[in-house]
């Protein structure tokens, strides 16, 4: 099996370029003195349940003594007492608080260094500690928050029909189709797509509605200088109209047949205008209208009677 | 079948993978550079055999509930498509073998045609 770099970072990497040290760090910092002793690093270690423990003479960051620090000074038969200042680290790498994680994340790959001293970048203090574990606990929150705000979308819209009084509810949604930009031919159906799913409707139904509106509005792009499609969504229905300005089809019998093109090469190139979409627009939907005048638009609609998720 | 299965069948590089789907279990597939004819006669969860590495490839794959692409004849997609592939969270893949071939050695496999699904 061949497996190639990733060529763009997941949701996880990403975070990690959006979240700043400041925003995972741990704020409540235990500090020693240099001539503190082994012995309060012992307590401190055991009682806080940490790895590391800045050190830090009148407010300024002077070291860093972590576990492995003890360990060897008792493996060297070292004094219990002895001065902090004789085992710490004194070269200690820090990083600023308004740095991207991503950095971090680096500096633990490329040092070996179990945790680092957070210093605010104007006051040049210590203002917290960063470990390997807080970064990881960090990311979690936020995917949780990510996953909670998208949840609370789904549970607003999923309700609307419920939640609104009257005897009868229509949900209109408008989406502008822009003729000939065929790089983002397909957003807005996209975006009616997850409208339709914060809706709560089926897969299937969100499957036809979708391939439907997908046809028409390549048609649009491709045949016509724009328009708008524009859903009117009740809970047992889904009508979608699909308006443009031009330059309307001359024979629409014709244009309904299956294999029937007027397209160009270049769109054929690109794997459409094969004489499919209407027919395609026929088949996913329930009912679908066709009106053209030339030179002054067409207008499809169609509608697909729908089964919603009931909770 | 299980993606990494896929991927030594095909000789296949990984181009994007979806975290949340790399357990996918792929049962059917489809072959097809036409998206309108996609469109028409691809089921749901069927692996999207194609030559063409258009964003209109990952809309058709979306709209039609397909979670696996593979770019056949070592076609690779542009940037703005594999963009949109983790956007929409769908999984692609890219061989240099040919579209019969692909399609052929899947199928002397045990993966089934959209056609097949649910007749056996």
């Amino acid at each position: 099996m061949k497996t190639k770099d990733f060529k763009k970072p997941t949701k996880t990497q990403e975070l990690t370029y959006e979240l700043k040290v400041e925003q995972v760090m741990c704020k409540d910092v235990t500090t020693l003195k240099s001539d503190s002793t082994m012995n309060d690093v012992r307590w401190i270690l055991k009682d806080k349940k940490i790895s590391g423990i800045p050190v830090m003479d009148d407010d300024k960051l002077v070291g860093i003594i972590t576990t492995e620090d003890l360990i060897i000074c008792l493996l060297e038969d070292g004094e219990i007492d002895e001065e902090v200042k004789n085992r710490m680290t004194k070269n200690v790498v820090s990083v600023y608080s308004d740095e991207p994680v991503v950095q971090v994340v680096s500096k633990f790959v490329k040092s070996g260094y179990g945790r680092f001293p957070v210093v605010d970048r104007e006051k040049n203090k210590l203002i917290g500690i960063i470990t390997k574990g807080d970064i990881i606990e960090g990311l979690l929150k936020q995917l949780e928050i990510e996953y909670h705000k998208e949840e609370i979308l789904r549970e607003r819209a999923n309700h609307i029909f419920k939640d609104v009084v009257s005897d009868s509810s229509i949900l209109t949604l408008k989406y502008l189709v822009k003729g000939g930009d065929f790089k983002k031919a397909g957003e807005q159906t996209s975006k009616l797509r997850k409208s339709l799913v914060r809706l709560g409707f089926l897969p299937e139904t969100i499957r036809r509605v979708a391939i439907a509106s997908f046809e028409a509005e390549m048609n649009m792009v491709i045949f016509t200088p724009g328009g708008e499609i524009v859903a009117k969504i009740q809970p047992d229905t889904i009508m979608v109209n699909a308006m443009d300005s031009g330059p309307g089809i001359p024979d629409v019998k014709k244009a309904m047949r299956k294999g029937y093109s007027t397209a160009p090469d270049w769109v054929r190139e690109l794997g459409f205008g094969a004489g499919m979409g209407l027919p395609n627009i026929k088949n996913y939907s329930d009912k679908m209208t066709l009106e053209s005048k030339v030179n002054e638009g067409t207008n499809l609609s169609f509608i697909i009677y729908t089964k919603r998720n009931e909770d | 079948m299980k993606l990494d299965e896929i991927i030594s069948i095909l000789d296949a590089e990984l181009l994007c993978s979806i975290e949340e789907k790399s357990n996918i279990e792929i049962i059917m597939a489809c072959g097809a550079d036409l998206m309108s004819d996609v469109l028409a006669f691809i089921k749901s969860e069927a692996l999207l055999l194609t030559g063409l590495t258009t964003p209109q490839v990952i809309y058709s794959a979306e709209n039609s509930g397909v979670d696996v692409i593979c770019f056949v004849r070592g076609k690779l997609p542009p940037t703005e498509t594999i963009d949109l592939a983790i956007e929409k969270k769908i999984i692609l893949l890219a061989t240099k073998n040919p579209m019969f071939e692909s399609c052929g050695r899947l199928y002397k496999n045990g993966v089934i045609g959209c056609s097949e699904f649910g007749k056996q």
